[in-house]
């Protein structure tokens, strides 16, 4: 890759491309031990997991910061232009998501003090998959592999069969047995969360195909392999 | 390259002597649109615009090839008289040159005196007209008899747009007009373009991206004599197809 005739700019870029990734580690960190405090009942990790999102949103400000400065000092155009302003959606999307991990651990402090309604199978599996599509689309932020970055879009589907099969489910239980609608209700929250992050992820991946390609694929049906 | 296209350039090569600097450009200028011309020093862009009002044979071994087609007529035809030609398409350079020792009228009348003789009271319309138009005449009505060397850097760079303004052009050519300018002088140039665009043809040569941005609907890219890339400004500056454009637009070594 070409680098900026410009030192102190080169820094600067460097400086909030390092910041999205720390941001994005926590992010995924917060995903994992928001499930793991519920099927594991580890309320503690609940309680964790709560208070690491203010090291999130402190991440979304100083990424904030570090994009007006660039855009104050530098006037970027063309690639860096869109890195920037794309930067400036990520660390929302990212942020949008660790506030969903934390209504996760929210649910699973209500939920370690009841009985366990049943194994959970497909919620862990939800997570796995959220947090594929996480960790593709930046990935595909790092490296510049477009094509992880449609991978994300595709896992959504995945994820959106996976969220009406727990539904469907929880109904099934939910109908036989008055005692279990609390907690269900409760899963199928958490369930419903996890769909919301795996959308919050798909925009991720869109903002990443505009910064790579310049192109914005949002609302756009099908990825185009490469048209351009 | 479209029919409504002000000034066509088609397969244009120029050199000084042997030494080639423009090769095989092709290029529109649209009327009533601004087109920016951008690009590393020595890439030809002055020597580009000066093809496009034959100024470029004024330089010792300045020769072109190709044709420039303005209104569809080609301006190196035997039949075109360049003196005739440099009146529908002025020019503006990169410093400010007022004439020292004319007064500020006489600096707007120069281009005119040199093609025909005027009556006092036109004279005296042309000059208003023109400075008003340069967004000058409101700083200079009371000092138009003083020397046109005794205005600031911002208002000798207007003036010479006033001058080339008299001579009723089609098209105007800047050479990096905003270079010697502070920000305000420079952000009045601005404003001035973007009006002049409503009656003229405008190409601005600048080594200030945000400025073409600013201020263009056409960018073209110029590296070591080529047109890398001429499109849509607002695409060059957010989406640029060709790579060297990206590199050069965003400050990276090639
Ligand atoms: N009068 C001249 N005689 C010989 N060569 C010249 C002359 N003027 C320019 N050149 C050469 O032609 C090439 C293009 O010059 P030109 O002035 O068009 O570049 P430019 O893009 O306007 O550069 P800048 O941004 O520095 O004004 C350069 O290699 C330059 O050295
Ligand atoms: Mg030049």
């Amino acid at each position: 890759m070409t680098r900026h005739t410009d030192k102190e700019y080169e820094a600067e870029l460097r400086d909030l491309r390092e910041t999205i990734l720390v941001m994005a580690g926590r992010c995924e960190e917060m995903i994992e031990n928001s499930i793991r405090a519920l099927v594991d009942r580890d309320s503690d990790l609940a309680n964790k997991t709560i208070a690491a999102d203010h090291t999130v949103n402190r991440d979304e400000l100083r990424i904030d910061e570090l994009c007006f400065l660039i855009l104050a000092k530098r006037q970027p155009v063309a690639s860096d232009l869109r890195f920037i302003t794309q930067a400036l959606k990520m660390a929302n999307e990212m942020e949008r998501i660790s506030d969903l991990a934390v209504n996760i651990s929210e649910r699973a402090l209500l939920l370690n003090k009841e009985p366990q309604l049943k194994p959970y199978i497909d919620v862990p599996r939800m997570k796995e998959l959220v947090q594929k599509m996480v960790r593709n689309a930046i990935d595909a932020f790092v490296s510049g592999e477009v094509d992880k970055a449609y991978e994300v879009i595709k896992q959504d589907d995945e994820v959106d069969a996976l969220y009406q099969a727990i539904t469907r489910e929880l109904l099934k239980v939910m109908t036989r047995d008055i005692e279990a609608v609390e907690r269900g209700i409760h899963i199928q929250s958490v369930a419903k969360f996890l769909e919301r992050m795996a959308d919050h992820s798909e925009n991720l991946a869109e903002q990443v195909i505009f910064m790579i390609k310049g192109k914005d694929v949002r609302n756009t049906d099908l990825p185009e392999s490469d048209a351009s | 390259m479209t029919a409504a296209a002000k000034i066509s350039v088609v397969g244009l090569d120029a050199w000084y002597g042997t030494h080639q600097v423009l090769r095989r450009i092709n290029m529109a200028v649209q009327d009533r649109r601004v087109t920016a011309i951008i690009g590393p020093s020595g890439c030809g862009k002055s020597t580009f615009i000066r093809t496009l009002n034959r100024m470029h044979e004024l330089v010792d071994g300045g020769i072109v090839k190709g044709q420039v087609l303005y209104d569809g007529e080609d301006i190196y035809d035997k039949s075109v008289d360049p003196v005739l030609l440099r009146r529908r398409v002025g020019m503006v350079f990169q410093k400010p040159n007022p004439f020292p020792t004319m007064s500020v009228r006489e600096n707007v009348l120069a281009g005119l005196r040199l093609t025909s003789a005027l009556k006092r009271s036109d004279a005296d319309m042309v000059v208003e007209r023109a400075l008003r138009q340069a967004a000058l005449w409101e700083e200079v009505k009371e000092v138009l008899d003083k020397p046109g060397s005794s205005l600031s850097g911002g208002q000798q760079q207007r003036l010479c747009i006033a001058r080339a303004l008299a001579v009723e052009p089609d098209v105007i050519l800047m050479d990096e007009p905003c270079s010697a300018l502070d920000p305000i002088a420079t952000a009045r140039i601005e404003d001035l373009i973007h009006s002049l665009k409503e009656n003229y043809a405008i190409v601005i040569v600048t080594h200030n991206m945000q400025q073409a941005a600013r201020v263009s609907d056409e960018t073209g890219f110029f590296l070591m004599g080529e047109l890398v890339e001429f499109s849509d400004t607002n695409k060059i500056f957010t989406s640029p197809k060709d790579q060297r454009t990206e590199e050069y637009i965003t400050g990276k070594f090639g």
